[in-house]
């Protein structure tokens, strides 16, 4: 049998052994921490935007492998269902009719939204619970729940709006790269699964080699400005697309066009993430309270100030 | 062999070719030389949920594509153990679906374990608004007794003109469209053999 | 499928009309996208919605629901006018020179012999001119006037592209667009995949919308050949492999057909069923019927069918009528049904017309439902509000809902669309009591029998002696069962040039149906599967996914019917010499005395080129651009409204619908009129759900979970109603509530100069499973069926719509 370039294999279950793990940390919130004896290679996820059909096997296997379920809701006019990421929905296929004022024609644009693993991740920068939020030296951000404290400030340092709070366990929860399936040498349950694979997964250099070759064939089916979505505002991100209209990406149910992480987040990192909330990080560490009070309570009037800031900040 | 750096590496790709297989993936990481899973795990990451399970050839049982999935059950049926299917993943040895599968397939566990999968034989008399539960022997005898009847009654045996026509009319199948090609040569024997002629499939719906 | 899945990868051209493959089956459809991506083909899409296929299309060109015929005949017509024809692959591969009798003929929408009453024809002159020798009279320069070429090219003569624009409302320029991409597939080194489901086979004339496409590769030279045929989709799991089994109304396995009371004897039967070579040397397969027939018959009967009794053939029903669906619920609605069996189906939520549906499910005195899920069907007695108002203690059926396994808690084979037959293997104990399917029947049977041993009753010979010789009678296992499928020696077989030499010993699992025999030494329970179960074994389970050559032909990947062949008719890969049509894409080759290639050859290994034509399954051995009598409602396709219609026929606009359709009285009553009904609706189904299953399944209903229905924007704003409002939506035969979203995918479309608005309403909400409550389509459509396949005109009828506040409150 002939193979796809980027297959992803079955899971095994037997002698399971892993490939990375915490002492390839190269960040973590909050904390400061020895750079890890070494790199690993950067992997990425490249979602084809103009190969998907919007099938949503990707939010299907998501919900499945993560053992997740979102709420039976209603159909308020749209595909896009859930309507929004929620902590139980890490991705979340966004679907925009556009008329092509070029054509004329109508493209139905379908974009598969989730966590974008930033190698410059903002998420990270604006925890103030330490280790709440860790990043691995192959690009996967991940949150480790049992530090979260519920604070939203991961929400508001967001560049593309991801994480969600949790009404029940008042925890922050996104996509984690299926980090347990890549523990072990798997890819991603949305990339194994997806029926076109316009979610391949694979190293970032193979990730963006892959594109070209995408790119190239959108350009002769006429898409002129078909390009790589790989904003350098957040130091490259370790999942891309591959977008027909890369010049407008604001077109794909508003991807951001040049998103940063606001400077509100590295100023208030550096005044007050470990002076004015150092109790509060000795409040998570004793692991209590945090169980009993909703996350925002914890944190100053001045520290909500800014993160409303950065919740406003204009994202593109 | 290796150094660190393509430890990674491997996760795409390379380390991943075709016809390999589980096993061969084992092998590959073992000969790297990490230890086991507690050891090299962090703190952010859940346990790989799979472990110990035992897995299952099977095909979808939605549409006509047929995609091979892998049924990932705790216990092992062939053993004669009570089994349990845990999760269902597309198996990239198909040459078809080459592991991926639709939102309708990687959601097939839910389907297994649907609130409203049927559990017990189940009658409602007639009049009656509310399902009795029954036991196989009351319902199959009951179904026996019910078509004999029917047919002893209005069997054709020839009709107007005198020709030998043997069948049977007042009452109809209707076969599923998705049990087996022997579930269904199993069913046409005993419907046509039956004389039954209202017997049709999904085919034309 | 003449083809497979995974051969579209080798397409130049894929076609999606009459489909949403992206949506109804996106594992399939990632062949297309690797088409496109590794070979730069193409993707038409030609839908009245934009669809996900659509959203992924190079090219998109909108289409009024049930004129696909106008569309595609004249699309022949240019192809015809433009020179876009594969000429060596017509004049020797298909019946294009063969003349037709005098007295055929065709007017007004009508041929030779209709007879209006009757809804009917007499299809004698529908034929061809033979000749003395009893072969057909061929002209090769396809310039008689009577060849079928010619008939064929005055036929579609009329659907010029203003006249296919004014009927179907694709814009003139859009269709020219779609028949010179088309066109480019002429040339032998160029292939097009028509790819295509329920949205061709669920009208009044569906057969005929498949039969057009098929013309049109015949014309392009597309059958036969990678990357190329005619490819239904196909809907369930295992709706192939139910129909190769025979379980339709008027079928046994393997497309042999039940007989009708016309034919009271087995000589009257097998008198037409001899289907002598209409050319001289051609093979003519189907003259096997004999053996095949026989050999089921002892597969049914083992020795009780003996040649004394003519193999049983009495213990066959005899048809006076075809008991199709439609029918049986007629008759059930007229009070002439007593009991009913649903097996793994929902027919309330599956046929037209839920309200008869409900009517006629009330008067059975018993109702049997055997599934692995609750469905809407046996509940049918229970008030669900406006979702399910019926009088409960009215209702007097006895209901019986038994539990089955679902695939997880099975073995066994099923059919995929591209005949592959894959065994499965049971993962999982069943919840509860659930029992399999061949438990419930063998318990069933078992009992029935018994009874009849016992007591007796009517005509009991054909159920007492059935063979049922399981090692558990009341348990047959997939096993015994797929055996007994394959076929087995029932005697020594010996050689015939040496009686003493055993071919294959008695009790030998038969290799193929080639080993098959019509003097009761052999039994198959199905001819076409024979091959899958020999003695090396379950060729089913095979695993093997090497594929040499690229090829995407997979031959030792489970096993495909007939005889391991992945592509049809694979012969006219060639040309008529025997070489390919394209290097690169090889198939099958003559190699001096035999043909060899990388697929089984559909054709006698040592059949010369030049001299046994490909389609050996046709007594011509060519592909039929003209039918002849085979089909009810004419030889060749004609453009027919669906029956109910917007606009009245532009080539006939006496007739109603498909002229050959059978139409009960009360249905033709239950039809509405443009005047009432003003917009055109249709149904599909949605990639987030599966029928009437997944709404059971919590992710499928979180991801879909609430009934809509889509409309335009420009209807929308004409009636005000805005996106996500509620709206009511009825036919003449029903009256639903939805939520409203509005849409730029489907947009208005001009036909015969009016604005014609589509409505369109997915199919997965009833009132049982994890989503909202809702409704079918099935609550709004017309009980009439495609003339030759009675399949439910489920895709073009006529409603009305109007916005409310709210849904109706549950009481």
């Amino acid at each position: 049998m002939t193979t796809f370039e980027y297959e992803l294999p079955n899971p095994q279950t037997e002698d399971v052994k892993t490939v990375f793990g915490q002492q390839d940390l190269i960040r973590r919130s909050a904390s400061t921490i020895e750079p890890p004896a070494r790199q690993l290679t950067p992997m990425a996820k490249l979602i084809d935007v103009s190969k998907c059909i919007g099938c949503k096997a990707c939010q299907a296997a998501c919900l499945e492998w993560n053992d997740k379920r979102a709420p039976v809701g209603e159909n308020v006019g749209t595909y896009t269902i859930p309507p929004d990421l929620s902590p139980q929905m890490f991705t979340l296929m966004r679907f925009t009719e556009w008329i092509n004022p070029e054509t004329d024609n109508l493209e139905w644009l379908i974009r598969k939204d989730g966590c974008m693993h930033c190698a410059d991740p903002g998420c990270l920068k604006a925890c103030p619970a330490p280790g709440a939020i860790v990043q691995y030296s192959n690009g996967i951000v991940d949150f480790d729940h049992e530090r979260c404290i519920g604070c939203g400030y991961c929400v508001a340092g967001c560049p593309f709006n991801i994480p969600r709070i949790s009404k029940t366990d008042h925890r922050a929860y996104k996509c984690t790269l299926c980090s347990d399936r890549m523990a072990i040498g798997q890819g991603p349950a949305c990339a194994k699964s997806c029926p076109t694979h316009a979610i391949v997964f694979g190293t970032k250099a193979e990730m963006t080699e892959h594109a070209e070759t995408r790119i190239k064939d959108l350009k002769s089916r006429g898409y002129q400005n078909a390009g790589l979505y790989d904003p350098p505002g957040v130091g490259g991100t370790h999942v891309m697309y591959v977008l027909q209209h890369a010049d407008k990406p604001e077109i794909y149910a508003d991807l951001p066009n040049n998103p940063v992480i606001s400077p509100v987040v590295n100023l208030w990192k550096g005044a007050a993430k470990y002076a004015g909330l150092a109790a509060m990080a000795g409040m998570v560490a004793f692991g209590v309270l945090h169980r009993f009070v909703e996350g925002p309570n914890r944190v100053t009037p001045k520290d909500e100030e800014e993160a409303k800031q950065l919740t406003e900040d204009p994202r593109s | 062999m290796a150094d660190i750096a393509d430890t990674d590496t491997r996760i795409s790709r390379r380390f991943f070719l075709k016809g390999a297989g589980a096993g061969v993936a084992v092998t590959s990481l073992g000969a790297l030389g990490f230890g086991g899973i507690e050891a090299a795990y962090a703190d952010s990451i859940r346990p790989f949920k799979l472990l110990g399970t035992t897995i299952t050839r099977n095909t979808c049982t939605y549409c006509s594509v047929a995609c091979g999935i892998l049924i990932y059950s705790k216990g092992d049926i062939t053993k004669g153990e009570k089994a349990e299917v845990k999760h269902i993943e597309g198996d990239v040895d198909h040459p078809t679906n080459r592991g991926t599968l639709c939102p309708k397939g990687a959601a097939l566990l839910d389907f297994v374990h649907a609130k409203t999968r049927l559990e017990y034989p189940m009658v409602r008399r007639p009049g009656s608004d509310k399902f009795e539960r029954v036991t196989w022997d009351y319902a199959l005898d009951r179904i026996a007794r019910l078509l004999k009847d029917d047919r002893d009654k209005n069997f054709i045996e020839k009709n107007a003109a005198g020709v030998t026509v043997n069948r049977w009319v007042s009452s109809g199948f209707l076969a599923a469209s998705a049990t087996t090609n022997e579930t269904a040569f199993c069913t046409f024997k005993v419907v046509r053999s039956m004389g039954m002629l209202m017997f049709d499939n999904q085919a034309r719906v | 499928m003449t083809n497979s899945w995974t051969d579209i990868k080798n397409t130049d051209l894929a076609i999606i009309m009459g489909g949403n493959a992206a949506e109804a089956h996106p594992c399939g459809f990632k062949w297309v996208t690797e088409a496109k991506a590794n070979r730069g083909a193409r993707l038409i899409v030609v839908d009245p919605r934009y669809t996900r296929s659509a959203a992924v299309a190079d090219y998109y060109a909108p289409i009024r629901q049930g004129t696909d015929i106008a569309f595609l005949l004249g699309l022949i017509n240019w192809l015809m006018a433009n020179n876009k024809v594969q000429w060596e692959y017509v004049k020797s591969f298909t019946n294009a020179p063969y003349l037709v009798q005098e007295g055929f003929g065709y007017q007004d929408g009508l041929f030779t012999g209709y007879d209006e009453v009757k809804r009917d024809y007499d299809r004698s002159t529908w034929n061809y001119e033979l000749g003395p020798d009893g072969y057909v009279i061929s002209d090769e320069t396809l310039e008689h006037p009577r060849c079928v070429w010619s008939l064929l090219k005055q036929h579609v003569a009329q659907y010029t592209p203003e006249l296919v624009s004014r009927i179907t409302g694709t814009p003139k320029d859009k269709f020219l667009k779609v028949c010179e991409m088309v066109g480019e597939c002429s040339a032998p080194d160029k292939t097009m995949t028509s790819m295509y489901a329920l949205g061709w086979t669920q009208h009044s004339k569906g057969s005929q919308n498949i039969r057009t496409m098929a013309m049109i590769q015949l014309i392009l030279g597309n059958i036969g050949v990678r990357g190329g045929g005619m490819n239904a989709l196909r809907g369930h799991s295992n709706i192939q492999g139910l129909t190769d089994m025979g379980l339709m109304s008027n079928l046994l396995p393997g497309y042999l057909t039940l007989p009708f009371e016309t034919e009271p004897t087995f000589e009257k039967y097998m008198s037409t069923r001899g289907y002598k070579p209409l050319r001289p040397d051609q093979t003519s397969y189907w003259q096997n019927y004999k053996s095949f027939f026989v050999s089921f018959q002892k597969s049914m009967w083992g020795a009780a069918a003996t040649a004394e009794n003519d193999w049983s053939y009495d213990w066959l029903p005899k048809l006076d009528v075809a008991y199709d669906i439609i029918r049986a619920f007629n008759l059930m609605f007229e009070g002439k049904v007593n009991g009913y069996v649903c097996q793994g189906f929902n027919p309330l939520l599956a046929f037209p017309n839920r309200a008869k549906c409900t009517a006629a499910l009330s008067k059975l005195k018993f109702l049997v439902t055997i599934d692995p899920l609750q469905t809407e069907t046996s509940r049918f007695w229970e008030n669900h509000g406006p979702h399910n108002d019926v009088d409960t203690a009215s209702i007097q059926t006895e209901v019986f809902q038994l539990p089955s396994t679902c695939f997880a808690e099975d073995d066994g084979s099923l059919t995929n669309s591209g005949r592959w037959l894959q065994w499965h293997w049971a993962a999982s104990t069943p919840p509860g009591e659930a029992q399999r399917d061949t438990w419930i029947l063998g318990q069933l049977f078992t009992r029935i029998r018994d009874l009849y041993r016992q007591e007796g009753g009517a005509f009991p010979d054909p159920i007492v002696n059935l063979n049922w010789s399981y090692e558990d009678p009341d348990y047959p296992t997939a096993d015994e069962l797929a055996k007994e499928i394959n076929g087995s020696a029932l005697e020594d077989l010996t050689d015939p040039a040496d009686a003493t030499k055993v071919t294959l010993a008695k009790g030998k699992q038969v290799p193929s149906f080639a080993a098959l025999r019509d003097d009761g030494k052999t039994a198959c329970g199905c001819w076409i599967y024979s091959g899958c179960f020999t003695e090396a074994g379950n060729q089913m389970a095979r695993r093997d996914n090497a594929d040499p050559d690229d090829t995407g032909i997979y031959s030792k990947w489970t096993w495909s019917w007939p005889v391991n062949r992945r592509i049809l008719y694979n012969r006219a890969s060639a040309d008529v010499k025997g070489d390919p049509w394209d290097r690169t894409r090889k198939l099958l080759w003559w190699e001096g005395s035999k043909w060899t290639g990388f697929d089984v050859p559909d054709i006698a290994p040592t059949a010369k080129p030049g001299v046994v034509g490909p389609f050996i399954m046709n007594e011509e051995g060519t592909g039929r651009l003209f039918v002849r009598g085979m089909m009810r409602d004419g030889p060749f396709p004609v453009h027919y409204e669906p029956f109910e219609a917007p606009i009245a026929n532009l080539i006939a606009p006496k007739i109603r619908g498909n002229p050959a359709s059978r139409v009960f009285k009360y249905d033709w009553e239950q039809f509405g009129d443009v005047a009432e009904f003003p917009y055109v609706a249709t149904s599909y189904r949605l990639t987030e759900h599966f029928h009437y299953w997944t709404k059971h399944a919590q992710i499928n209903a979180s991801l879909q979970p609430e009934f809509f229905v889509e409309i335009g924007e420009e209807l929308a704003k004409e009636k005000n109603i805005p996106n996500g409002s509620w709206v009511r939506v009825w036919s003449k035969r029903g009256s639903v509530e939805a939520v409203a979203l509005v849409t730029k995918r489907i947009r208005p479309m001009l036909c015969d100069g009016k604005v014609q608005h589509v409505i369109g309403m997915p199919l997965h909400w009833g009132f049982i499973g994890e989503t909202k409550k809702g409704y079918g389509p099935n609550s709004l459509t017309p009980v009439v069926g495609d003339a030759n396949s009675e399949t439910p005109e489920f895709k073009a009828w006529l409603v009305n719509v109007e916005p409310i506040t709210g849904p109706t409150p549950v009481a």
